[in-house]
């Protein structure tokens, strides 16, 4: 096993609020796997679309100052668990690439931009460094009858120049995750459509919509619940169901998991962990029915 | 020497930035210049005789023009000099267009470095020698590589022009392309009832061999003699006696072999004729589904063969022939469409290339020409065509347009209606390219008397959505985003070199682009020739093109062929290399270098020497560089020769 992994680690703005048990149990996840996490010290919001759409130079000063932050601990590989975050700061480097444009930014912030910085998802870690394999044989509590669809969402692995990661148009990452801990895995045939992101707040009816079929995707494919590495995603599908079911007159009741929170599970961690009552969506039932599973098959064994 | 020199202006190709007045001026004081001016068109009728009549008025021995690359017009200069009475090696060319004016826009710098092109050139000049080509007898059996309609139309245009025609195909029947049609644009003319009469004259024709399941291994010689190893594929079947009955096909028991010839929609048996009309037709085995050859037992073909075909020990076979020319027409493959992730990657059983959709609506193919959907067999109410699937797509690796797709996507849409009268088809193009004749009226048709729906759009994405798909595009026109439910989706995916086309050129020695497709002689004035003489192209090895153009091709190759033939006898090429046996050693490192094996040993009074074989020597000057003695030369680019230049160029 390989136990040298040691990056720095960029929560982002929402860890600290709407996904904060995205943030719990990637620091669990991690700690169980024996990642080293360093907290980026002193770090600050990457923008998220709202500085980008106003000023590309602003919005990457934002990103360079929190990676010089990364090296200024003697880091170069930052990883993150927000996909927004993540492309923000991939941006800002691949930006700084053109010399005019790294002028630009340098002159809005303290000290020029360290470059060097590389930047990731905990979920490319998880899978590049770490190993699916390894992942696999880590897992003691196997997710027994859960049938899940993974939805990635549309700016987690695109564009595919930029963020290097799986297959831009069918993303497989989270789906061999989610098999290797024992979950039955239907194919989502919309794993990397947009949920309607920002728009929840200046244009609602678009989530309702753009949500609402990722949904009725979700249930017409038979999968109890999806797992999603985006807390924009997560938030729209899981906080707004409601309002989705309300809008669309659908019945909904889809537990919607970051998909380290199932990790945590079947590592061995407990619910409280993995901030499973942080959920909208209540997974009580779909929880109660696996470890009713294990039990089952305790008492058969 | 006596030399005259010729500067061109090009027109304003070459005036517009070199003063071509003064290079001729500059020229006037070189050694041995007695003659030189500045021409308007120097390749024009009356440049040419500018020149013919200076070389009489001024008794010139030798000419230099300085006008554009000498693979434009070296050839024309060549015979002016040749009709003025001059050896045609007492000419050289100073390239000051693609060298100097296309390049550069200082005039000063320009006119200075066509002047030391033109001294390069005439110090050079001094130095040449008449050279004197030998003749050599042709063999006029012709090769033709591929079996597919633009082999075949060069085959049987060569055959019944009189030539011997030896024609190898890779597969087990000829055919290519056209004979997995069901029909053909703009005329919905059944494609095997036009291909399949001439598949039968190959057959028959006395002037014809045909090693089918064949491949090129080896090609050695040069124009007029080249001797080909042909590697005859185990076929298993003895062909000589194998009458096609099919009975084998019938009683195999291994009934999950790939079919290639039906683009595998469906299985065939281990033992099989791809399709009736096949020519030759005769059985082969495929060794990667038959029992008896993997597990060594079974045998049922064997035991019912009428003609006691089958041989399971059957090997390789190799045959040379000895031909003159060889025509390649190894056609193209299709690009492989599963890279792209929003078509759904392979994934969906109901996603079709176009060429599977031809075997669906073929009465021959799998489904008895029923349109069937792979996954559940039904009839599908929604056909989507997507066009430009690796056509027109940088992302992909294919910038090119493959150009025939628009026609049979439309003939598709038409055989679709025919087929289905309760059906609809969409069809989602970039634009449509129909530009040839009666093409365009062809697409109107499919639009207007067949109500297919044609939307300006590229598709986004294909998901299931129940037993359906829903196809996601934008329609460019409307400026909305468009859904489909389809029932299934034929993508029209672009052509590409066929696999091994490279293999294949490396063999040939004929050049080709980076996408694979072979390079014609000259983009407009030589279509079918190569670089290499006596090799010619046919047909898509070219270049994407469809059934009218590759038949034209095939045709147009049979007639360089013809007149290549029409002599008895060819010139060689006198820039070749030569040994001086005085200084050679015999070392044989120019035997060891020489890439076309065209320098043998040979006794010189008891000493070995080496000596070039000139039919075979391709004039690269590799053994030249190689020699440690200096013995081999180059003729026409001999070491005194390039020195010359080397020195008019440096001299100060």
């Amino acid at each position: 096993m390989n136990t040298s992994l040691n990056y720095a680690y960029y929560p982002g703005c929402s860890s600290t609020g709407t996904s904060i048990e995205y943030d719990m149990s990637s620091r669990a996840v991690c700690a169980a796997l024996d990642i080293k996490l360093n907290d980026v010290p002193d770090w600050s919001c990457c923008g998220s679309t709202p500085a980008h759409t106003v000023d590309h130079s602003l919005s990457s000063a934002l990103s360079a100052r929190n990676l010089n932050q990364v090296a200024s601990i003697g880091m170069d590989s930052c990883i993150t668990p927000c996909p927004s975050c993540l492309a923000n700061l991939k941006t800002a480097t691949h930006r700084m690439e053109d010399e005019a444009f790294r002028n630009k930014v340098n002159k809005l912030l303290d000290k020029p931009a360290d470059t060097r910085v590389s930047t990731k998802s905990v979920l490319q870690i998880l899978v590049e460094d770490y190993g699916i394999e390894n992942i696999r044989k880590k897992v003691v509590r196997p997710l027994k009858g859960l049938v899940v669809g993974a939805y990635y969402g549309c700016i987690l692995n695109r564009p595919a120049e930029l963020m290097q990661f799986d297959d831009s148009e069918h993303p497989m990452a989270m789906d061999n995750i989610m098999e290797a801990l024992g979950a039955t895995v239907v194919p989502f045939p919309l794993k990397v459509e947009c949920c309607g992101a920002s728009f929840g707040i200046p244009r609602k009816d678009v989530v309702m919509r753009l949500s609402g079929k990722l949904l009725d995707t979700a249930h017409a494919i038979g999968a109890k619940a999806l797992v999603t590495a985006c807390p924009l995603c997560q938030m729209n599908l899981d906080m707004r169901q409601n309002q989705i079911n309300h809008a669309n007159g659908s019945h909904h009741n889809i537990p919607i998991f970051y998909f380290t929170q199932l990790l945590g599970l079947a590592l061995g961690l407990t619910e409280k962990e993995m901030g499973m009552n942080k959920l909208c969506v209540s997974p009580r039932t779909l929880l109660d029915a696996m470890a009713n599973e294990e039990t089952i098959k305790e008492k058969a064994a | 020497m006596k030399i005259g020199v010729f500067v061109c202006h090009c027109g304003s190709n070459i005036e517009a930035t070199v003063d071509t007045a003064a290079v001729a001026a500059a020229a006037r004081e070189f050694p041995g210049v007695v003659f030189a001016t500045d021409t308007m068109y120097t390749c024009s009728e009356p440049g040419q005789d500018e020149i013919v009549d200076a070389i009489k008025e001024h008794n010139l021995g030798g000419v230099v023009v300085a006008s554009c690359t000498p693979r434009m017009h070296e050839q024309t200069f060549r015979r002016t000099v040749e009709r003025a009475g001059l050896n045609k090696y007492l000419f050289e060319m100073a390239n000051i267009r693609e060298h100097v004016s296309w390049i550069g826009k200082d005039r000063e710098a320009n006119t200075n470095k066509s002047v030391d092109l033109v001294r390069m050139a005439t110090e050079k000049l001094l130095r040449n020698r008449a050279l004197h080509p030998k003749k050599f007898t042709i063999n006029k059996r012709v090769l033709i590589i591929g079996g597919g309609v633009a082999g075949i139309q060069a085959a049987l245009d060569c055959a019944d022009g009189g030539l011997e025609v030896v024609m190898v195909e890779k597969t087990s029947t000829i055919g290519g392309k056209m004979a997995k049609l069901d029909k053909t644009f703009p005329t919905v003319d059944c494609s095997s009832c036009i291909l399949g009469p001439r598949m039968v004259d190959v057959a028959q024709h006395p002037n014809i061999t045909l090693y089918a399941y064949s491949e090129i291994e080896e090609i050695k010689g040069y124009v007029g003699n080249f001797e080909i190893k042909v590697k005859k594929k185990a076929t298993y079947v003895d062909w000589k006696n194998c009458t096609g009955c099919g009975i084998c096909m019938e009683k195999c028991p291994s009934k999950k072999a790939t079919d290639t010839f039906n683009e595998e929609i469906g299985k065939t048996t281990a033992i099989n004729i791809p399709f009736p009309q096949a020519i030759p037709k005769k059985a082969k085995i495929d060794p990667a589904f038959c029992t008896m050859l993997k597990k060594g037992k079974c045998g049922i073909c064997a035991k019912v063969c009428p003609s006691g075909c089958i041989d399971y020990e059957m090997k390789d076979e190799f045959i040379t022939e000895k031909v003159g020319a060889i025509v390649t027409a190894t056609g193209f493959d299709l690009f492989d469409w599963t890279v792209y992730g929003e078509y759904g990657g392979g994934r969906y059983p109901d996603v079709i290339t176009s060429l599977q959709y031809e075997r669906m609506l073929s009465a021959s193919g799998p489904t008895g020409g029923h349109i069937k959907r792979p996954s559940d067999g039904k009839e599908p109410k929604n056909v989507v065509f997507i066009q430009c699937v690796g056509s027109r797509d940088k992302s992909v690796g294919r910038p090119y347009c493959t150009g025939f797709c628009c026609m049979y996507t439309a003939k598709q849409a038409i055989l679709t209606k025919d087929h289905l009268p309760q059906s609809q088809s969409y069809v989602f193009y970039m634009d449509i390219r129909a530009t040839g004749k009666l093409y365009d009226e062809f697409t109107r048709r499919a639009m207007e008397e067949y109500d297919t729906n044609y939307i300006r759009g590229r598709v986004s994405m294909i998901y299931p959505k129940g037993d359906k798909l829903l196809v996601r595009g934008a329609d460019t026109l409307m400026g909305t985003q468009v859904e489909v439910d389809a029932d299934l989706v034929v993508l029209a995916v672009g052509a590409e070199s066929s696999a091994g086309a490279s293999e294949l050129a490396e063999k040939l020695r004929i050049s080709y682009d980076s996408y694979g497709f072979y390079m014609e002689g000259h983009p407009k004035l030589k279509p079918v020739e190569t670089n290499t003489a006596g090799v010619y192209l046919a047909g898509a090895c070219q270049g994407p093109k469809d059934i009218p153009s590759s038949v034209g091709q095939g045709s147009a190759a049979a007639a360089k062929v013809l007149g290549l033939f029409s002599k008895d006898q060819l010139e060689s090429d006198p820039q070749v290399s030569i040994v001086d046996i005085k200084r050679c050693i015999g070392c044989g490192k120019c035997i060891q270098t020489c890439p076309f094996g065209a320098i043998k040993e040979i006794d010189f009074r008891g000493m070995v020497k080496a000596d070039v074989i000139e039919t075979i020597c391709q004039g690269c000057g590799i053994c030249t560089s190689t020699c440690p003695q200096g013995a081999v030369q180059l003729q026409h680019a001999t070491d005194n020769q390039i020195l010359s230049e080397v020195n008019a160029l440096c001299q100060f």
